[in-house]
């Protein structure tokens, strides 16, 4: 319950903080809103030296239109993004998919940074991420840079983010005329992480499904996009049949962990359901 | 005869009955709380406990001297500094005479046998750097064969948990109707059965997570020591800590301030207890140490954890005829206080409400590799209770008939009572049909059969599955004969004393002590009654063994049925009392006068009458007592009850099942529970509630889990899921009255009804829900992934994967809390 | 030890902290706000549920030096200056919310938070707002019950949809 010792700085800028995080080196550790890091540091599972609190600093935080895209500062919270106008219009899968993360208390204080960041698969804003083609805005000291959602989320817990360098923002490109989307979430309790969860956004064009994108949680060591789905159900019919064809490649190339909420088969059997039932959804059908 | 008894008509409206708000309460909804963990004494020391990451091994090295020169630190000990001191952890229920203990100590020596166990203390200044010192400390262990599986542990040739036993049976403890006489010969009547149906029941290991974790600070002082103590117990852990540390018990004073829940988690005599009074009286400083949820959920004991082997015979008509049941029971590594005794307590509820000619109950307790068994809400009559509930409804589904209609066959009706059952206990007073009459009306049973059958027509993914649970319990522990039959070293008596005040204010002195129950609350408005004194004017006086010397605690659904009627019988001394100086004061003969509402009137004459007010303070004066009375109203009584309380009830669950993925939601859930008069509804329905979610969450959330390794993987609330208010339902509660003919109140207790009731009602509903499939059982907890595989792979027992989720990315959360992690693992 | 300066319950405090410190431990040690509690490691139970800047936290998910310039608000600040009970407080007793209560003063800050996004909560949306509080006792009912009756207290209305009880 007592975190290890460490010395704490909070730099009032994000150039401030990339040159905090070069000064600390490998053991420095940035901390968001902290919902993963402080029970981590709790449970002593992380033995930071230096920690790097970007809590103060402002212009990482706050939601702006940039035309075709909506920019969310990486310190933005959870409970922010959900009240955001910007978010319900351009981004609802978010909004709806923040609103299953956690809880409340834990909403106040997560960011979405800080959720993307820490590339937890079982975490529910990679996938939407993902889903939603966004881009990540990184800075370090030798500038900034981009990176699509595809390539940031690298490995289990990994992320394209190198030394030194911080996440700043995320742009999420805005959905056209005819998309919709339905985030569907399957856990045992309200409070815990999902067990498997699908991000979806699909296009309709009068009785035909043209495009689908659609992110998985908790399928692999990273988020995974259902690939094989999103082309089958790219031109197919806007029907129950249709779908259900589609959804039931949703678990290939995935590779799902075995653990007490489920082992790897469930997952997948579990993958082709919930993708289904997000389709539906998102399709009106 | 009760001083009820003797109140005219026109008494005020009783307390009891009255849907009073706590008196509890104000301090607990502003913060004013007095946890233990809250507790700073001057110049207090802290300690940090490691634990061992091992399940089974021997120590060959531990060196504390490391953690000495650590900044803040004050001393640290292992095992063998206290080896001569700590004794071991006592275990009062030797259940029978070759019973096999091999004893626990507190801090372990030279061998662990369950991971968590303590292996060495650190005492520092503050917590933090007590915390931050347990890395310093040097321990080698040698592994040993670890031994998880029951089973296994029993067949021949197994490695032992312990290796100087001779197995790892600690005991067999066994009935019979035949040879007890209470029934047939179980072998003759098996024989001409019928109708046999047999299952395998597991009970898994439940955690009991109480929400506040445990604390202790012992202040010693000259010879003794002052305990404070998140204890349901303070009056057995008194004389337990004296008998295991050698310290006269008159030296000796728990205090069990405000205790956060126990559900028998806190029924217990600690090592962490033992350990801060060791360190406490070997530095003569103030000690604390509290635990944190992880230390929490692999140390404190653990609940059920039994396989469950039963055997039901019937006739073709439905009539039961035998009963066979073989248990394994999984101890831990260690018996704890009333470890063999807890599956033992379920031996005499296997019959439940029915009519069986014959039983048989055979329980073998094992030694595992894991954190010990002991106590958890119901302690043997939830397991008795679903098993039968289980058998019952696999009778109905075996005969074809419906289950509630087997039941009816079978129980004993109300006209019986009262009625010997085949275990030889006499149930009191009950009436089953009334329950079950309205609780099916309650929940609309008719209407959600057709609804089923619906469903099932159109291969609804949905479906709906119907659960019933008629069950009794036997509560309020215990009639000290009986207790002493069944080798419990204690009794089962309760005390109480009642002062009352020169102004009439009145103190009741309980051996009960609450931990949630609500007994200042209820005690004052049973006392209310029986001096007519205003519910205001009482305080109830409990949990400190200074002040409430004796007793013996609240677990069992014991503190109404026996605590409270000790409170009465004292009460009923009071008024003696103040007869007779009432009868001085209004000189008239003790037998012409009528007490009511508080007051004193002679019988047939107009006039003021004497309250118990004007006595009081007559008697405190003492200027014109009776002759030869001494001047004082007070009185204690010790009651011990002739026989135990018989509550029962009907419950009633349906629950969709989503077929494609397995999730169990309940959709409604209906009780009508028979516990006799209630002294206070608000607080009855608050009790029922609490236990109806603990129940479900046994069906379909919690489950310790081991790994290969004997590993505790789920060892945070991460992984042990406990269900949130998004979880649970709203319930529909309602009650019959048949007042229990065993005690003055005609109360019965209500601290276990709702989880012993609620386990099989949820389960039966889920296999009624798959029936179609050909299911007939679905191991708890009815998880999503399990639900599934039996859908899909007929897999009506699969195991879960045992690893832990990676919650927050770190590694598994089993054994955390850094007492032995190295490195950065992110 | 890092300088913090803070405001609880409408005092302020200046304190030299371990950047270590979690608030939780911070109210507890070095204030002696012990109404506020410890109930798990893992930030599931919200028995340390405290308000930061007027919105619901866990105080075990904050450092201490986090709240720096902040204004925190426990259980212990929730009554009002002439010792009368906030109708949160009021309707926990009012409906047999608590039993052991050690997860109330969490439970109470959640359902405050609760209330100001949604004065008059549905049984379902009290569910869901506090699902980041475990008790063990209660069976959430009640506190459901007493959620919404101080929403209707606050609000001045009706419960909608109180939960039968």
């Amino acid at each position: 319950m007592i975190p290890v010792s460490f010395d704490y700085v909070r730099p009032g800028s994000a150039a401030e903080a990339v040159q905090a995080l070069v000064e600390a080196g490998e053991d420095g550790k940035i901390l968001a809103g902290g919902q993963s890091l402080l029970p981590i540091l709790r449970l002593r599972l992380a033995y930071p030296e230096t920690v790097i609190d970007l809590g103060g600093i402002s212009e990482l935080v706050g939601v702006t239109d940039d035309g075709d895209g909506i920019v969310i500062g990486a310190m933005t919270t959870h409970d922010d993004v959900l009240h955001d106008s910007l978010v319900a219009q351009h981004a609802p899968l978010l909004a709806q998919a923040t609103r299953t993360v956690a809880d409340p208390q834990v909403r106040h204080r997560g960011t979405f940074g800080g959720a993307l960041a820490h590339a937890d698969p079982a975490g529910d804003l990679p996938a939407v991420a993902l889903a939603l083609d966004a881009e990540l805005r990184l800075q370090s000291a030798s500038g900034q840079r981009s990176v699509s959602a595809k390539d940031f989320f690298l490995d289990y817990l990994t992320t394209a983010l190198e030394p030194g360098e911080i996440l700043t923002s995320i742009r999420i490109p805005k959905l056209g005329d005819g998309w919709s989307t339905h985030y569907e979430k399957f856990n045992r309790v309200a409070q815990a992480w999902s067990i498997v969860a699908v991000a979806a956004a699909v296009r309709r064009s009068n009785g035909t499904i043209t495009e689908a994108r659609l992110g998985l949680t908790n399928m692999g060591p990273t988020p995974l996009r259902a690939t094989a789905t999103e082309q089958a159900l790219a031109g197919a019919d806007a029907s129950a049949a249709a779908v259900r064809a589609a959804t039931d490649q949703a678990a290939e190339g995935t590779s799902p962990p075995s653990d007490l909420s489920a082992k790897a088969d469930y997952r997948r059997h579990l993958a082709t359901v919930l993708t289904r039932r997000a389709v539906l959804t998102a399709a009106g059908i | 005869m009760t001083a009820t008894d003797d109140r005219p008509a026109t008494t005020p409206a009783p307390e009891i009955g009255q849907a009073r708000k706590r008196k509890e309460d104000q301090h607990l909804i502003t913060g004013r709380t007095t946890w233990t963990d809250n507790m700073t004494l001057p110049g207090m020391v802290h300690l940090a406990i490691l634990r061992s990451p091992m399940a089974h091994a021997t120590i060959s090295n531990i060196d504390v001297s490391g953690a000495l020169s650590r900044p803040g630190v004050i001393a640290a000990y292992s095992g063998q500094d206290f080896a001569d001191t700590q004794g071991v952890i006592p275990c009062a229920w030797p259940v029978t005479p070759d019973m096999v203990n091999p004893g626990h100590p507190s801090l372990a020596v030279s061998q662990v046998n369950h991971v968590g166990e303590a292996v060495a203390v650190v005492v520092a200044r503050d917590k933090a750097s007590a915390q931050d010192a347990l890395e310093a400390i040097e321990i080698d262990y040698e592994p040993l064969p670890v031994v998880l599986d029951m089973e296994a542990a029993v067949a021949d040739g197994a490695d032992l948990v312990h290796g100087h036993t001779s197995s790892n049976r600690s005991y067999t403890w066994a009935f019979e109707s035949g040879a007890a006489g209470t029934g047939a010969p179980i072998d003759e009547v098996l024989g001409a059965a019928e109708v046999t149906v047999k299952r395998r029941f597991i009970q898994q290991r439940l955690i009991p997570a109480f929400m506040e974790p445990r604390s202790t600070v012992v202040q010693p002082i000259g010879e003794g020591f002052t305990m404070w103590s998140a204890t349901q117990v303070p009056h057995i852990l008194r004389t337990m800590l004296a008998l295991t540390l050698g310290v006269a018990e008159h030296k000796v004073r728990v205090i069990a301030p405000d205790v956060g829940g126990g559900f028998g988690g806190k029924l217990q005599v600690t090592p962490e207890e033992v350990i801060t009074t060791l360190v406490a009286r070997k530095l003569g400083k103030p000690a604390k140490y509290t635990e944190s949820r992880s230390e929490s959920l692999m140390s404190a004991h653990h609940g059920r954890d039994q396989i469950q082997d039963i055997t039901i015979t019937a006739q073709r008509d439905g009539t039961v005829t035998g009963l066979d049941v073989h248990l394994y029971a999984d101890m831990g590594a260690y018996l704890r206080l009333v470890s063999p005794g807890v599956p033992v307590l379920g031996a005499f509820m296997y019959n439940s409400i029915y009519k069986f000619q014959a039983y048989r109950f055979v329980c073998e307790g094992v030694f595992t590799n894991k954190t010990p068994t002991d106590a958890y809400r119901g302690a043997g009559r939830p397991e008795a209770t679903f098993a039968i509930e289980r058998i019952m409804t696999e009778l109905a589904d075996e005969l074809g008939m419906d289950p509630m209609e087997l039941r009816r066959k079978n129980w004993i009706k109300h006209e019986e009572f009262p009625f010997t059952s085949v275990c030889g206990l006499t149930y009191d007073s009950g009436n089953y049909e009334a329950a079950t009459d309205r609780a099916l009306e309650l929940i609309g049973w008719d209407e959600l059969r057709a609804e089923q059958a619906q469903r099932r027509e159109s291969k609804d993914p949905v479906q709906l599955g119907l659960g019933i649970s008629t069950f009794t319990e036997m509560c309020g522990l215990a009639p000290s004969r009986v207790l002493g039959s069944l080798d419990y070293a204690a009794g089962g008596w309760e005390n109480a004393a009642i002062r009352v005040l020169a102004t009439g204010k009145v103190e009741v002195v309980t051996g009960a002590s609450a931990h949630g129950q609500g007994h200042e609350t209820a005690w004052s408005q049973i006392v209310a009654d029986q001096l007519g004194v205003p519910f205001e004017d009482i305080e109830i006086i409990h949990g400190d063994t200074q002040s409430s010397p004796k007793g013996l605690d609240t677990y069992g659904s014991r503190s109404l049925v026996v605590g409270a009627i000790a409170v009465v019988k004292a009460a009923e001394k009071v008024v003696a009392k103040a007869r007779r100086i009432a009868a001085h004061m209004l000189e008239a003969n003790e037998d012409d006068l009528d007490f009511a509402g508080g007051t004193f009137k002679v019988r047939g004459v107009p006039g003021e009458g004497k309250s118990i007010q004007e006595i009081a303070f007559a008697t405190f004066a003492a200027h014109d007592l009776p002759d030869g009375m001494e001047p004082s109203l007070d009185a204690d009584a010790t009651y011990d009850p002739e026989n135990f309380s018989f509550p029962h009830g009907t419950h009633l669950c349906a629950i969709d099942i989503d077929t494609e993925t397995g999730h169990a939601k309940i959709r409604k859930y209906v009780c009508v529970d028979d516990i006799g008069h209630v002294i206070n509804p608000l607080i009855v329905d608050g009790q029922v509630h609490g236990g109806l979610a603990q129940g479900i969450a046994q069906a379909l959330y919690e489950e310790a889990i081991y790994d290969e390794d004997g590993n505790l993987t789920t060892g945070t609330f991460v992984d042990y899921l406990l269900p949130s208010a998004a979880d649970l339902p709203s319930f529909t509660t309602d009650r019959t009255v048949s007042p229990s003919t065993s005690n003055p109140l005609g109360v019965k207790g209500v601290g276990e009804a709702g989880t012993i009731a609620s386990t099989p009602a949820v389960v039966n509903a889920i296999v009624d829900a798959l029936r179609p499939w050909g299911i007939n059982d679905i191991q708890m907890p009815c998880t999503p992934e399990r639900v599934w595989r039996a859908i899909n792979e007929g897999a009506e027992h699969s195991e879960r994967d045992p690893s832990g989720t990676v919650a927050y990315g770190g590694a598994s959360t089993s054994t955390s809390d850094g007492t032995y992690a190295e490195g950065d693992q992110l | 030890m890092t300088r913090v300066n803070v405001t609880v319950d409408g005092v302020g405090y200046t304190d030299e902290v371990e950047p270590r410190l979690l608030l939780v431990q911070y109210l507890r040690e070095r204030l002696g706000k012990v109404g506020t509690v410890i109930g798990c490691d893992t930030s599931n139970c919200g028995a340390c549920t405290v308000l930061l800047n007027g919105k619901s936290v866990k105080s075990c998910s904050v450092l201490a030096v986090q709240t720096d310039g902040g204004e925190v608000v426990t259980v212990e600040g929730l009554a009002n200056a002439d010792g009368s009970l906030h109708p949160v407080q009021q309707a926990f007793h009012d409906k047999h919310a608590l039993q052991c209560g050690f997860c109330t003063p969490g439970m109470m800050m959640a359902a405050c938070d609760l209330l100001r996004e949604n004065p008059n909560p549905s049984e379902a949306e009290v569910r869901e707002g506090i699902e980041g509080n475990l008790c063990r006792c209660t069976g959430y009912q009640n506190i459901v019950a007493a959620v919404q009756a101080a929403g209707a207290a606050m609000s001045g209305g009706a419960a909608s949809g109180e939960a039968s009880a």
